[in-house]
Order: structure tokens, then sequence, then C-alpha cells
């Protein structure tokens, strides 16, 4: 499962994109791969907050994911 | 012309806007635009660097449009985001619209840029002389 990251996401990660491999641990929801990436990446734990995007919209935590969805974690947004 | 504009651009040429609003059935036109200021809490901003998720950001810059266009009557909306490196002054968004009478289009402009720094995937990173911060990402 790929999830694409933007601003701070990319710099915790490091990189734009992170391939959640699809083995049992797989985070089945959109609340699983919040703490899926926390557990990871503890720095996610210290954002004012984060969101998830699917296929490009904002998703409630309790929206199931499937391995062909665009993923994305968006960190808090700051444009304008 | 289109009654809605919404894009993302990599530079803003704020001239352009009064006649991408104007219209003959509006007695109004109501723009505001953001631009990068030089200091933050004190300390001197460099520049801005704006990074967008560019598919998602379009559609929540669409639902905006519409649902401003729905709230208000309004003839034309405009929402456009730069991306990129911004100096000192460059203008970074411009949102208004035109309308029959002013009401409307002033209440529609602060909506859209109000809603705007909500929603729309955009993340700014102010890049001052030693350091560079993610705005509004910690607590």
């Amino acid at each position: 499962m790929d999830v694409l990251l933007f601003g701070i996401a990319k710099d915790i990660v490091g990189k734009s994109e992170f391939q959640v491999p699809m083995d049992d641990d797989v985070p089945k929801s959109v609340q699983a791969l919040k703490d899926y990436m926390i557990k990871k990446f503890p720095d996610f734990g210290k954002l004012s907050s984060f969101a998830v995007a699917v296929n490009s919209e904002y998703a409630q935590d309790d929206v199931p994911l499937n391995g062909n969805d665009e993923i994305a974690i968006i960190p808090p947004v700051s444009g304008g | 012309m289109s009654r809605k504009i919404v894009e993302i651009v990599d530079s803003i040429d704020t001239s352009q806007v009064f006649t991408e609003l104007s219209d003959a059935h509006s007695g109004g036109i109501c723009v505001f635009v953001g631009t990068v200021r030089e200091f933050t809490q004190g300390e001197e901003v460099v520049s801005l660097e704006f990074e967008t998720y560019k598919k998602m950001a379009l559609m929540e810059m669409e639902k905006i449009a519409s649902d401003a266009m729905k709230k208000w009557k309004l003839n034309k909306v405009i929402i456009r985001h730069a991306v990129g490196l911004k100096k000192v002054e460059a203008p970074v968004v411009v949102v208004g619209a035109s309308s029959a009478h002013r009401d409307a289009c002033f209440d529609a402009c602060r909506y859209l840029i109000d809603t705007l720094k909500e929603t729309v995937p955009i993340w700014k990173k102010e890049m001052f002389e030693n350091k560079t911060v993610w705005v509004s990402a910690h607590p």
C-alpha cells in the first residue's frame, strides 16, 4: 500500500511516498493507518493533528482502506 | 469566460483578476490577495515555500467555489493559489467574487480565503536565516 506524503510528513519519513508492506499488519482503516504511522514514526504523534485522504478526499477514521486506493497523509494545512 | 476559476499556478499576476471577475451583471468585485510578510513573531522571514497535493487541492478549491456560489448570489468566483518559493511581498493567493451588490461579494471573499486556509491541502514552509519551519505543524 503506497502512502503519499506532503509537507512535514515528507520530512518526517524522509521521502514523498511510503510503502506499507501488505502483510498481516497492513492498516485496514484510516484510524489504523494513523496508529501505524505514529508507531513507525513517532514524530507524527508530535503534530497538532493529521488527516488522511483516500482518493483525494478527506476520510473519517472509520473509512476502510484498500490496496488500490490513493492514500495520502495530510498534515495541518497552511495555505493562504 | 467561465463563472468559476480554480487554479494552482507557479506565479500570480494580480493585474488579471479585475478582468477575470468583471461582469455586466455585477455592481461590485471584491478581491483578497495574500502576500508574503517579512516578519513572523518578530523573526525575519527570508522566503516562503508552498507545496501542494495538487489533485486534492483543486477538488477542495472547487468545492469552496461551488459552496460560495450556493450561499451567495455571485456572478463570478476565483480561487488561485501559487506554489513554489516566494519572496517577501510576493502574492501567493488571490480569491474574489463579483456580484450585483457589494454585500454578497464581501461576505463570499472572506468565506473563500477562510475556508481555503482550513481545508485546502497546501503547506507553507517559512525559511528564516538559519532554520525552516512548516507553519501550523506543531501545537
